[in-house]
C-alpha cells in the first residue's frame, strides 16, 4: 500500500499507469497497429484491404509472442536449451486434427483421411495434453543432458517427429473402428472453422452472419464480407490467448516456483545443495512449455485449412527464437515485445515495405542481378536498388540474420533483458515497510530500531 | 540485537541441542577405537544425537585414483569442528560425498542417526545439513534479495499449482511476507542489507561468502559444512565472518570447516580433524594436534625430524 502511495507521489497518476507492463505493451502494440495503417493509408488501401493487414498483423503478433513466452519458460527460466520448438507444435496440431476431423467410418476415398469426430475443444485440450506429455517423454532422459547436448535431443526430436509425420506407415488405418491417419506427405485437410466453433457454441453464429453484412454493407467492403470479419476476429481471438498466456507465465514466473526455475538456471547443482529438487522442477516447467508451445502450433494451424508436414521445418523454431532474443529471455514481457517487433517489423515488415515503395513509385524491376547491377558502372544504382527491394521475399531471412548478428554485438540481453524482474508475488522494490514509513527511516538507524 | 533475531529464528535446534547432549557421548568413543562391521552397525543404531555427523570407512575412488582411503571421523553437536590437510588430502572429495554430490565407493555416513549414504545432495540438504561452496555460488542473475527468498524450506509457491491458481495464490503471498521478513533479518545480521537489491554477480568475493552462508542458514539447518569459507576474503571481512560463525555456534548450530589455514583453525575450532593421503590422520583438540608429528610431517613434508 505505502509502495503504491510512493509510486504516485513520484510520478504522478499516469505515471503510475504507465509503470504496468501490460498498459506498456498494449501500447506498443497499438503503435505497431497504428503504423501498419498509416501505411495502409498510403499504398491507398480501401477499407478490406485494411482490415485485412489488421487481421494477419494481429494473428502475427498473436502467435510469435506466445511462442515467444513459451519458448521463454524454457530459455530464461529454466536455462533449457529447447531448438525444437516447431516439433512439438506439430505435435499439438495434429492431435487436434485427428481428434476432432469429421469421423469416417468406411475407408476414405484416397488423398483423404478421416479423423475421431469430437469436438474442437476435446481436440485442442488433447492436442495440448499430447504435446506437454510428450515434452515429458523426451526430458526424461533429456534433462540429465547438460545444455548443448541437451539442445541437440531437442532439435533431433523435432526433425524426428516431421518424419514420422511423413511415413506412409501411419498415413492412414483403423483405429476403433474410425478411419484414421497422419496423411504422410500430402498432410491432413482440417475440415473445421475455429471461428465458427467458437461462434457456434456461444450461440452467436447467427446475429454475427447478419450484422457482419450489415456492417460490411456500411463500411464499403463489398461483396462477401464474412472471410474479411472472420479473419479479423481469429485475430483478436489470439490477442486474447495471448493474454492468457502472459497471464498465466507472469504468475508463474513471479512465484517461488518460477524463482527456484531461475535458480536452477544459474545453478543448478547450489540451488540443489538448498534442498531443491531440481529435477521435478525441470520435468514440470518442460511440460509447460511443450503444452503451451503445442496450444501455439494448434491456434498457428487451426484457421488454415490444412496442414503437411513440410510446414514443420526448423525454420519456425528459429523464428521464436529470434523473437525472444530480441525481446530479452528471461523477461515475459520482454518476450511479448519481442514476438510483436518480429512479427511486425522482421516477419511481415519487409514485405509491407516493399509493396509500400513499388505502389508510391511505381516502378519495376529487372528479371536478373547482372541486369540490375549493370547500370552501376553508369553511376546509376537505382535499377539494383529496385531489384533489392523487388527480391524481400528472398532477403527477409538475410535482414533477419543481420539483425540478430547487430544485436548479439551490441545488446545481447535484448529489449528487456537487462531489466531486474524479481521473482516473488509481491512487491521487493521497496525496502521493508517499516523502513519506508517516514517516522522510522532514519538512515544506518535500523539495527539501532530494533533495539528495546 | 541482530543475533537474537536468528536464535529466535533457530529456536528448534537450539532448544534441541541440550535435550540431546544429555545422552552419553561416552560409549561411542570406546566403540571407535576398532570398529568392525556389525559393531559398526550397532552403533550407528545407538548413535546418541549427540553427535549428528559420523563417517564411517568412507571410500571414495576415481578411477585407478582413491581420493578418501577408509575415513572416519565425527562431529559433535554444537561444535566448531574443522577439517584440515594438505592439497589432495581429500577433503573436498570428502565433503562431497558426505552432501551427496559424489557417491562413496564404500563407507556409511549417518546424519543424526540416520544413514544418508547415497542420498541425493537436496535430500541431504533437506535434513539439515546444508553446505556452502569453495567458489561460492551465488545466483548471479538474481538479486541478493531473490538469493535469499529462494532458501527457506517449505515454500508453499513452489508448488506450480499453488503459485497459479487464483483461489490458492493467497496463501502463498501470506507466506511470501513472512518469509521476506525473515530474509531481512538475515541480511541485516550479516550487514548485508544495503545490498539486497544488487545482482549477486556484482558483489565481492567476501561479500559472496556472506551470502551463501546466509542463504544456508535461511534453510534453517542442524549443522552446516562449510568449504574453505575465508578463501579470498580480507582480514576485516574474515573477522566478521568469524564472529558471526562464533556467535551462530553460541545459538546452537554445529559446524565442520574445510580450511587450509592451519592458524585460523587451530586458533578457532575446539576440535581438528586431519586428513592426510585420504585417510584420517590425528583428530582431537588444536594443541594435541598441532604437536603431533605425523601432523607436522604431514605438512611440512617429512623433513622434520
Amino acid at each position: 500500500m505505502s509502495d503504491a502511495e510512493s509510486t504516485l507521489e513520484d510520478q504522478g497518476v499516469l505515471g503510475a499507469v504507465w509503470d504496468h507492463d501490460a498498459v506498456k505493451l498494449t501500447a506498443l502494440v497499438g503503435a505497431i497497429f497504428g503504423i501498419y495503417v498509416l501505411g495502409g493509408v498510403l499504398l491507398d488501401f480501401g477499407m478490406r484491404q485494411q482490415l485485412n493487414s489488421i487481421a494477419q498483423l494481429a494473428f502475427l503478433i498473436g502467435v510469435f509472442a506466445m511462442l515467444a513466452l513459451a519458448l521463454n519458460l524454457h530459455w530464461g527460466y529454466t536455462g533449457l536449451f529447447n531448438i525444437g520448438v516447431i516439433g512439438f507444435m506439430a505435435i499439438g496440431i495434429y492431435t487436434t486434427a485427428v481428434l476432432s476431423k469429421g469421423a469416417s467410418l468406411t475407408e476414405p476415398s484416397a488423398g483423404t483421411t478421416g479423423g475421431f469426430g469430437l469436438p474442437l475443444w476435446v481436440g485442442i485440450i488433447g492436442g495440448v495434453v499430447a504435446a506437454a506429455l510428450f515434452g515429458g517423454l523426451v526430458a526424461l532422459p533429456a534433462l540429465r543432458l547438460r545444455a548443448d547436448y541437451f539442445a541437440i535431443v531437442t532439435v533431433g526430436i523435432s526433425e524426428i517427429v516431421r518424419f514420422t509425420l511423413l511415413e506412409s506407415t501411419f498415413q492412414q488405418g483403423q483405429v476403433f473402428g474410425y478411419w484414421v491417419g497422419l496423411g504422410g506427405g500430402s498432410g491432413l485437410i482440417l475440415d473445421f472453422d475455429p471461428t465458427e466453433r467458437l461462434l457456434g457454441a456461444l450461440g452467436l453464429l447467427e446475429p454475427y452472419t447478419a450484422s457482419v453484412e450489415r456492417i460490411g454493407i456500411r463500411l464499403g467492403i463489398g461483396a462477401n464480407p464474412k472471410p474479411v470479419f472472420d479473419t479479423l476476429l481469429y485475430g483478436l481471438i489470439l490477442l486474447v490467448f495471448l493474454v492468457g498466456f502472459y497471464v498465466l507465465l507472469q504468475r508463474l514466473g513471479n512465484s517461488p516456483y518460477g524463482r527456484v526455475l531461475k535458480a536452477i538456471r544459474e545453478d543448478e547443482e547450489a540451488t540443489k545443495s538448498l534442498g531443491k529438487d531440481t529435477n521435478r522442477f525441470k520435468i514440470k516447467a518442460f511440460m509447460i512449455g511443450c503444452g503451451l508451445m503445442g496450444l501455439g502450433g494448434i491456434l498457428f494451424y487451426a484457421a488454415q485449412g490444412a496442414i503437411t508436414p513440410s510446414a514443420f521445418r526448423p525454420r519456425i523454431t528459429f523464428f521464436v527464437w529470434i523473437a525472444l532474443i530480441i525481446g530479452g529471455a528471461g523477461s515475459n514481457t520482454g518476450s511479448v515485445v519481442g514476438g510483436a517487433v518480429f512479427a511486425a517489423f522482421l516477419f511481415r515488415g519487409p514485405l509491407f515495405f516493399k509493396n509500400i515503395v513499388q505502389e508510391t513509385f511505381q516502378v519495376n524491376a529487372v528479371d536478373t542481378f547482372a541486369a540490375a547491377a549493370a547500370p552501376l558502372a553508369s553511376a546509376n544504382p537505382i535499377p539494383l536498388v529496385v531489384y533489392t527491394i523487388d527480391s524481400m521475399d528472398q532477403l527477409q531471412l538475410v535482414i533477419m540474420g543481420l539483425v540478430l548478428i547487430y544485436l548479439m554485438h551490441n545488446r545481447p540481453e535484448g529489449a528487456l533483458g537487462h531489466r531486474k524482474e524479481a521473482a516473488s508475488p509481491i512487491q521487493l522494490r521497496n525496502r521493508r515497510d517499516r523502513e519506508t514509513d517516514p517516522s522510522t527511516a532514519t538512515d544506518g538507524g535500523q539495527r539501532g530500531v530494533d533495539d528495546e | 540485537m541482530a543475533a537474537k533475531e536468528v536464535s529466535t529464528m533457530s529456536d528448534t535446534t537450539a532448544n534441541d541441542s541440550p535435550v540431546e547432549t544429555n545422552a552419553p557421548g561416552a560409549d561411542v568413543e570406546i566403540d571407535e577405537a576398532e570398529s568392525q562391521d556389525s559393531a559398526v552397525e550397532k552403533a550407528a543404531k545407538h548413535t546418541p544425537r549427540a553427535v549428528p555427523l559420523r563417517v564411517e570407512g568412507l571410500r571414495k575412488k576415481f578411477g585407478g585414483i582413491l581420493a578418501v582411503d577408509d575415513a572416519s571421523f565425527e562431529v559433535e553437536a554444537g561444535s566448531l569442528t574443522g577439517l584440515i590437510g594438505p592439497n589432495g588430502a581429500g577433503k573436498s572429495t570428502t565433503f562431497n560425498c558426505v552432501t551427496g554430490v559424489h557417491h562413496p565407493t564404500a563407507g556409511q555416513i549417518y546424519f543424526q542417526g540416520e544413514d544418508i549414504t547415497g542420498l541425493a545432495p537436496n535430500q541431504v540438504a533437506n535434513r539439515g545439513l546444508v553446505r556452502t561452496f569453495q567458489i561460492a555460488r551465488e545466483l548471479e542473475e538474481m538479486t541478493v534479495l531473490e538469493n535469499m527468498l529462494l532458501a527457506p524450506k517449505g515454500q508453499r509457491g513452489e508448488s506450480l499449482l499453488r503459485s497459479v491458481l487464483p483461489g490458492l495464490r493467497g496463501s502463498v503471498i501470506k507466506q511470501e511476507k513472512e518469509v521476506l521478513e525473515k530474509c531481512w533479518e538475515m541480511l541485516e545480521f550479516f550487514e548485508i542489507d544495503h545490498l539486497a537489491h544488487e545482482y549477486a554477480g556484482n558483489l565481492s568475493g567476501g561479500q559472496r561468502k556472506l551470502l551463501e552462508l546466509a542463504r544456508a542458514l535461511l534453510t534453517d539447518p542442524t549443522m552446516l559444512l562449510l568449504d574453505e569459507p575465508f578463501a579470498g576474503v580480507n582480514p576485516t571481512l574474515e573477522d566478521r565472518l568469524l564472529e558471526h560463525i562464533h556467535d551462530l555456534r553460541d545459538d546452537g548450530y554445529t559446524f565442520l570447516i574445510v580450511e587450509h589455514d592451519m592458524d585460523l583453525i587451530m586458533q578457532n575450532c575446539e576440535r581438528v580433524i586431519v586428513m592426510h593421503q585420504g585417510r584420517v590422520l590425528t583428530e582431537g583438540e588444536p594443541e594435541a594436534v598441532k604437536s603431533n608429528e605425523e601432523v607436522i610431517e604431514a605438512y611440512l613434508g617429512g623433513d622434520v625430524e
